[in-house]
């Protein structure tokens, strides 16, 4: 099953959980995102912008793997991934 | 990463008459409150900390009493939010009310104004955005569209960016019986343009306004405004503080003349009118583009009674040494009272507020985060006898000027000598 870490700001947008345990299995970062939506709208309109571009002040991993040095958002997501969304050392 | 809980601002207990300030800063919303006295201010904040808020408004037509704020995170996004209870609640949609279509090929940066639209309009409401855009709701805010005509100039392509961004800052709404379409924007570096059907064609209104950093310093457009005042109930005449230069139009934009008269300096930010007199407003001189703060060191509102033929320093209460301020264009607002009260902030932190038409200013207070929106309001839409009267006489004109018989084209056939 794929997780998605949810950080502090967001988590008002997911009923306050952590962590969105997908269904499914998504292949890609983008996928995990589209998925998240379906029950979670607010969560994808702040972390991609209305064009479907991640943000620049925001990071997204899966597992280790910064998907800004991968694929984007077209990063592959494997089995049982752990995908965390996290704000930039930037702001506030 | 850790996150720390911020407390929630405590809420601010408010009726009819008093006075309302809604304060953007680049760390969040604060609210100010205050009997008509304006002696004493509770205040109430930071609302969305962490966030910029550009752009704040509040509506009180209809019988409402809705706060509107646009906090912009540098991680998330920009967003619209409103609360009913002078902000104990806000209300933040999941799916952010402000976005462009997909086939616009933009995506929001930032929320620059939001203005309420004609008082006999009460749902419809205006944002100007970045990249510079006009959105408009016409069901009081639960949705929002893109303004095709605007959007689909053929100027839009030639507009630059100024230092804040290519932002549309200046959304004027026309309240008169006379011109019900009438819409007036500016961005920079846009410059002004107007729309006389309620905005479904637009025109560049930027005939006499200078713009220096091009070779051709009168251009159609492309002048850099930093910001537009008009007066409500002389809806046609407007005053322009310029990336250099300082204007006023009595024909609505149709033509602007200079009125730098007896300032140290026609660059500046912001620029606001008093509610009852149309020949009075308000800006805040800064040295040059180069350098952006308070000429001299003084802390200076400059302030016009005669429509801008001569301008008049004020000083009393205002640091005069040391106070290398900027006032930034949105960071000035007036309420409706008699004497009016003025008020703006700095990129310090200082809110200061004039209760005698701006004779004098006091401090507010300080140590607030950099200060980029001021706007005031008097709950309950009280307004002052004059600013009544005012509006009342432009009224009478209007309907008078409707209701009288169109003059035959024929040319009058002379007496016979």
């Amino acid at each position: 099953m794929v997780r998605v870490l949810i950080p502090g700001p967001l988590q008002p947008f997911a009923a306050g959980r952590r962590e969105i345990a997908l269904a499914m299995t998504p292949r890609t970062v983008a996928d995990a995102l589209r998925a998240v939506a379906e029950t979670h709208p607010g969560i994808r309109d702040r972390v991609v912008t209305e064009q479907g571009a991640l943000r620049p002040h925001i990071n997204i991993f899966v597992g280790a793997e910064n998907i800004r040095d991968a694929d984007g958002l077209d990063t592959r997501v494997p089995d049982e991934a752990e995908i965390s969304i996290l704000p930039a050392v930037s702001g506030g | 990463m850790p996150m720390k809980k911020i407390p929630t601002p405590n809420a601010l207990a408010a009726r009819d008459g008093d006075v309302v300030l809604l304060v953007g800063t680049m760390k969040g919303l604060f609210l100010f409150r205050s009997t008509a006295a304006r002696r004493r201010w509770d205040v109430a904040g930071p609302y969305f900390p962490g966030t910029t808020v550009y752009a704040a408004a509040l509506d009180t037509r209809g019988g409402r009493r809705r706060l509107w704020a646009a906090p912009s995170s540098m991680h998330f996004g920009a967003e619209l939010a409103w609360s009913d209870d002078l902000g104990r609640r806000w209300t933040r949609p999941e799916t952010p009310l402000v976005r462009f279509p997909e086939e616009a090929g933009a995506s929001l940066k930032n929320i620059w104004q939001i203005s309420p639209g004609r008082a006999d309009e009460p749902d419809t409401l205006y944002c100007g955005v970045e990249p510079s855009a006009l959105f408009e709701s016409r069901d009081a805010g639960e949705t929002w569209s893109l303004n095709e005509g605007l959007w689909g100039h053929p100027h839009r392509e030639k507009w630059q960016p100024g230092g804040g961004g290519l932002c549309l800052h200046t959304v004027l709404v026309d309240p008169s019986p006379s011109q019900p379409g009438r819409l007036t924007v500016a961005s920079s570096t846009g410059g002004c343009y107007r729309s006389d059907d309620g905005g479904r064609t637009w025109n560049p209104r930027n005939r006499g306004v200078r713009a220096e950093f091009m070779p051709d310093p009168h251009p159609e457009f492309g002048q850099c405004v930093h910001k537009i005042a008009h007066h409500p109930a002389r809806p046609g005449r407007l005053y322009l503080q310029n990336h250099w230069g300082l204007y006023r139009s009595d024909d609505g934009g149709d033509s602007w003349r200079d009125i730098a008269n007896g300032v140290p300096s026609d660059f500046g930010f912001c620029m606001a009118t008093h509610p009852a007199d149309p020949d009075t407003a308000y800006i805040v001189p800064l040295h040059a583009d180069m350098f952006r703060c308070t000429p001299e060191g003084k802390l200076r509102v400059y302030r016009t009674r005669d429509g801008g033929r001569s301008w008049k320093p004020i000083t009393r209460g205002l640091p005069q040494k040391d106070a290398w301020e900027t006032v930034v264009r949105d960071a000035m607002g007036v309420d409706t009272l008699d004497p009016a009260g003025v008020y703006f902030g700095t990129r310090t932190g200082q809110l200061y507020g004039s209760r005698d038409d701006g004779d004098s200013f006091e401090l507010i207070t300080d140590g607030l985060p950099p200060v980029v929106c001021v706007r005031a309001a008097v709950l309950g839409g009280r307004k002052s006898p004059k600013a009544r009267a005012t509006a009342s006489k432009a009224t009478k004109t209007t309907k008078r000027k409707q209701a009288a018989p169109r003059r035959s084209r024929r040319p009058r056939r002379r007496k016979a000598a």
